[in-house]
């Protein structure tokens, strides 16, 4: 029941906020940092419960359309807390980010921004699939308005094709969950979308990898992944702060758990054919897309394309397929989820202050805003996997995984974590360093970071740290998750190779 | 045959939209009074949509060779009259200025319904043809209504001429579609066309298959499906607005409830050359209806092209009915239909709620930040756009999941990625108005938002948004029913 109220409780607080702009043009924004909080607090709560039958920790199952056996099932396990809590946490952050960028119709906004992060909450516990879909399709309208009214210069084009992107691409998933639901209704003579259900679906055939393609498609197109990863750089650099950073700490996770959850669990026959193939993708997106990232000049497309180079990492560790790998792909979730959103609201607040995204225009801001520079060094070498830092945790764990599954691959995606050290301190020291240059924009509110901003930031080095000094904390919650996971993936495949 | 008054009984919708016609002509000969006219047609189209809902429970009858009353037929006669009672509380603001004779409009409103209640319960050429008629005539008098009127919109004769001399040729097609099939099954009834009794020699497959196309092409010029559906925009575009919504909802759905009983009856799909013809007359709705769409400014002709892609989604599901047990097709069907009337109805109503017949107001540009104008329209229009989108926790979506899961189900993998590719073609028009309406409002000659004005048409907007946001009480009843 818990998780109903997570998810409702931000529904309702979304038109709460809306409506107290009537009021109050400052409402909403308080609303919805009280709204979010106490989801937060709601949440950890979540930690402290004892565990139901098959690690569930909370649920709730109830009849929903009973004429195609589709459930509103809802339940948490470690896996989906650790996300749940990065979502409250970030949806904070995001709060935070918009408090003085936003003042035009900020109560839409805000209702948007909560109707967004409630639509992930469902995503990261649904167990129908059909639920899943909803929330998959229902997180997507409040995000194309965000970046559509309040985004930068070119936002029609932006929302237009991040919304072209990820719904067409979530109708292959519905076409593929309905292909496994008419496999389930032929094998077992009812109609489900239960998770578990579907689970013990034998598919087989050229079929089966068709339909694990359409949840594989959708799920890294989300991730993103080459070759479906065109509209992040757009969607990112458009997007107004919040956006940015919901979009890269919290919508990018949705694809990576939709991977672990979903497209290899449910197919793990198909998945292991494909395995080379994802992995390949994945080593593609790491070096490509560091290699454009060196070659941005707009400072948040060059963030958005070391995010689609970190989150090959993740499909990495996923088509692994082993506990170090999974271990290191929800590990890099966690911690990319923070450095990004940071990086982000860095580049967000860099251009409110100056106006621009293009790094051509900056140099020399550490005499400037000597605070702000500290921050994106400390944000840039957590990117970059320095060790003792969340990101340098998880990225090490996928690349141990994945070496035990594919020597070369491994070999050659460890080349991206050299290719991050690059790009990013290339942007310290075209940003900070050398002269200071004001020609081209008005630097009057070239401000350092104010005491209300290093609150946030210092919030997030607190959780990177900890991640990256104590990662154990973290592991525990989703290494009951996995193991069940890949054993039961085992099972399958086994069993089939058997007959 | 004695035609006792218990026969009649099932009759009731027909018998009560044909009284409504002739109480409103008599009280228009007494004395002209618009809205006395328009409160007789729409208390009168309730009253049959209301006697329909009452018989549909247990009515299940042939009546006359011509009709027939069943579940499915009153089903559809209840979603006619209740749109046509729609389009008549629209219409009453919409043309309240027009400097002509009004009330003659709803005359024609009602007759043009009542061909469609025949329509939706023939299972007999004859009936189909007169139903057909009767809609068409009425409908071609609709659209060339403001005609005399001065400051009216200067396409509406043009619309009016095209789509007589364009639907009279597709008549003619079917009829000789019809005539072939009766050379070969020898009655006018509904009936297989697979297994033909051997006493009427027929003229063989070949004719067969020859004349289930030209029956299906007449029909696929009035649901002006690809490559039949050239007159579609024009007409769409030159008529009034509420005769455009009438046009877009009630015309269509007529003929699609003929189409589907005929296939399901005469077994027309078990030729696989006819299978053939229905795919590729879908496949080519669905892209050049979306296709078009994109290339469009004004809303009208926007809507109409996205008319004929949905006409071509539901070809999908009537492929679907030969390969799957069950009722799961016709159900998508249905589905579809009323989910389409609704979106449509809604996205047209918006436009007529704003305009008068005086001006219209078509243009994309017109509608340029209506969210903080009219929050209200805004919303449902933003709704209506997004279930023609097909996104979920709209009607549009539940439709299309019936057609996907038919489409699964009969294993349509080619259709199925043309309807993925169509609708993600879809989204980009649907969303350009939408991102139109969020855009910030600074033009200059924009219409007013009053809600006081009509008060009655918001109202129908209302309903129709409710029906909207709350799908699946639709889909578990019509679910019930089959």
């Amino acid at each position: 029941m818990i998780l109903v109220w997570l998810i409702s409780i931000l529904f309702i607080g979304g038109i709460i906020a809306w409506l107290s702009e009537r009021v109050n043009p400052y409402y909403p924004r308080l609303i919805a940092l009280i709204t979010v909080l106490l989801d937060l607090v709601l949440m950890l709560s979540l930690l402290g419960a004892e565990l139901a039958t098959g690690g569930w920790v909370a649920g709730i199952d109830a009849a929903w359309i009973p004429r195609f056996g589709i459930s509103f099932y809802l339940a948490a396990d470690g896996l989906s807390v650790l996300l749940l809590l990065l979502t409250a946490f970030l949806g904070v952050i995001a709060i935070g980010s918009a408090w003085d960028e936003i003042k035009d119709r900020a109560g839409f906004f805000y209702f948007n921004l909560l109707w967004t992060l409630a639509g992930v909450l469902g995503v990261f516990t649904a167990l129908d699939l059909f639920l899943f879909f909803f929330f998959w399709e229902v997180m997507l309208i409040p995000m194309y308005f965000i970046i559509a009214i309040w985004g930068h210069e070119n936002k029609n084009y932006a929302a237009m094709k991040f919304f072209i992107f990820t719904q067409v691409t979530g109708m292959l998933m519905l076409v593929s969950i309905l292909v496994l639901a008419y496999f389930h209704y032929i094998q077992s003579g009812f109609v489900s979308f239960n998770y578990h259900d579907l689970l013990t679906v034998e598919t087989y055939g050229p079929l089966e990898m068709w339909i694990m393609l359409g949840f594989f498609i959708a799920f890294t197109t989300k991730l993103p992944s080459v070759p479906f990863h065109s509209w992040l750089p757009d969607a990112h650099s458009q997007a107004p702060t919040a956006g940015s950073v919901i979009l890269a700490g919290i919508l990018l996770k949705t694809g990576a758990y939709g991977l672990i959850r979903f497209a290899v669990p449910l197919f793990p026959e198909a998945s292991m054919t494909f395995a080379p193939f994802a992995m390949t993708l994945a080593a593609i997106s790491i070096l490509y897309c560091a290699k454009v990232a060196f070659a941005q000049v707009d400072i948040k497309r060059l963030i958005a394309y070391t995010s689609v180079s970190h989150m090959g990492f993740v499909t990495l560790g996923v088509y692994a397929w082993n506990e170090q790998a999974l271990q290191g792909a929800v590990m890099t979730m966690l911690a990319h989820g923070l450095s990004a959103a940071a990086l982000f609201m860095l580049a967000g607040g860099l251009q409110h202050r100056i106006h621009t995204r293009n790094m051509l225009d900056m140099g020399g801001f550490w005499a400037k805003v000597p605070r702000m520079a500290v921050v994106v060094l400390f944000f840039s070498i957590a990117a970059l996997g320095m060790p003792g830092l969340g990101n340098f945790i998880g990225e090490f764990l996928a690349l141990l995984g994945a070496f035990q599954a594919n020597v070369p691959l491994t070999v050659i995606s460890a080349f991206g974590l050299i290719f991050a050290s690059v790009y990013s301190l290339w942007v310290i020291q075209k940003v900070f360093h050398g002269e200071f240059v004001n020609s081209e924009f008005d630097d009057s509110h070239l401000t350092d970071l104010t005491h209300r901003e290093m609150v946030y930031y210092a919030a997030m080095m607190i959780g990177l740290i900890w991640m990256g000094m104590y990662p154990q904390s973290f592991l525990t919650l989703s290494q009951p998750v996995l193991i069940d996971l890949i054993s039961s993936a085992e099972g399958i495949v086994t069993s089939v190779v058997r007959n | 045959m004695d035609i006792t008054l218990a026969d009649l009984i099932p009759l009731l919708p027909l018998l009560i939209t044909t009284g409504t016609v002739v109480v409103s002509m008599t009280v228009i000969g007494i004395k002209r009074d618009y809205g006395l006219t328009v409160a007789i047609t729409i208390a009168g189209l309730l009253l049959a949509a209301l006697s329909a809902a009452y018989l549909m429970p247990s009515t299940n009858l042939q009546v006359t060779p011509l009709m027939v009353v069943d579940q499915y037929s009153l089903f559809f006669t209840v979603v006619t009259c209740a749109t046509a009672m729609f389009i008549a509380i629209l219409s009453y603001p919409y043309l309240a200025n027009l400097d002509d004779h009004k009330e003659e409009y709803y005359l024609l409103l009602t007759i043009a319904t009542i061909g469609a209640i025949v329509m939706v319960s023939s299972n007999h050429f004859v009936s189909t043809i007169l139903g057909l008629e009767t809609l068409s005539m009425s409908l071609y008098g609709m659209v060339a209504y403001p005609v005399h009127a001065e400051k009216s919109a200067r396409f509406s004769l043009e619309a009016s001429v095209k789509y007589l001399v364009l639907s009279a040729a597709a008549s003619g097609i079917l009829l000789f579609g019809i005539a072939l099939v009766y050379a070969q099954t020898g009655t006018l009834e509904f009936t297989s066309v697979v297994n033909v009794p051997s006493i009427t020699e027929g003229l063989g497959d070949g004719f067969t298959i020859a004349a289930l196309i030209l029956v299906f092409v007449g029909i696929a010029f009035k649901l002006s499906l690809a490559p039949f559906h050239m007159w579609t925009p024009d007409v769409y575009e030159g008529s009034p607005l509420p005769v455009t919504t009438y046009l877009a909802t009630v015309g269509k759905v007529a003929m699609f409830v003929v189409l589907l009983r005929f296939i399901e009856v005469s077994e027309a799909l078990a030729f696989d050359s006819f299978i053939l013809v229905i795919s590729f007359v879908a496949v080519a709705s669905i892209l050049a209806g979306n296709l078009l769409a994109l290339v469009q400014s004004n809303l009208k002709r926007i809507l109409a092209y996205s008319s004929i892609a949905h006409m071509g989604y539901l070809l999908i599901a009537i492929v679907a009915s030969y390969f799957v047990q069950g009722s799961i097709s016709v159900e998508a069907v249905t589905i579809y239909l009323v989910a389409y009337v609704i979106m449509s109805a809604g996205a047209f109503g918006v436009a007529s709620v704003v305009s008068s017949s005086e001006q219209e107001f078509n243009r994309i540009e017109d509608y340029q930040g209506l969210f903080w104008r009219s929050p209200w329209l805004a919303a449902v229009f933003t709704g209506m756009l997004l279930s023609l989108a097909g996104i979920p926790l709209t009607i549009g979506f539940i439709g299309k999941f019936y057609i996907f899961f038919a489409g699964v189900e009969a294993a349509l993998w080619v259709l199925l990625a043309v309807l993925i590719i169509g609708s993600g073609i879809g989204l980009y028009y649907y969303l350009r108005i939408v991102y139109c309406m969020l855009l910030a409002a600074d033009i200059e000659q924009g219409f007013e938002v009053s809600i006081g004005r009509n008060i009655s048409s918001h109202a129908v907007l209302a309903f129709l948004f409710v029906l909207l946001g709350r799908p699946w009480y639709l889909s578990n009843a019509i679910g019930d029913d089959h």
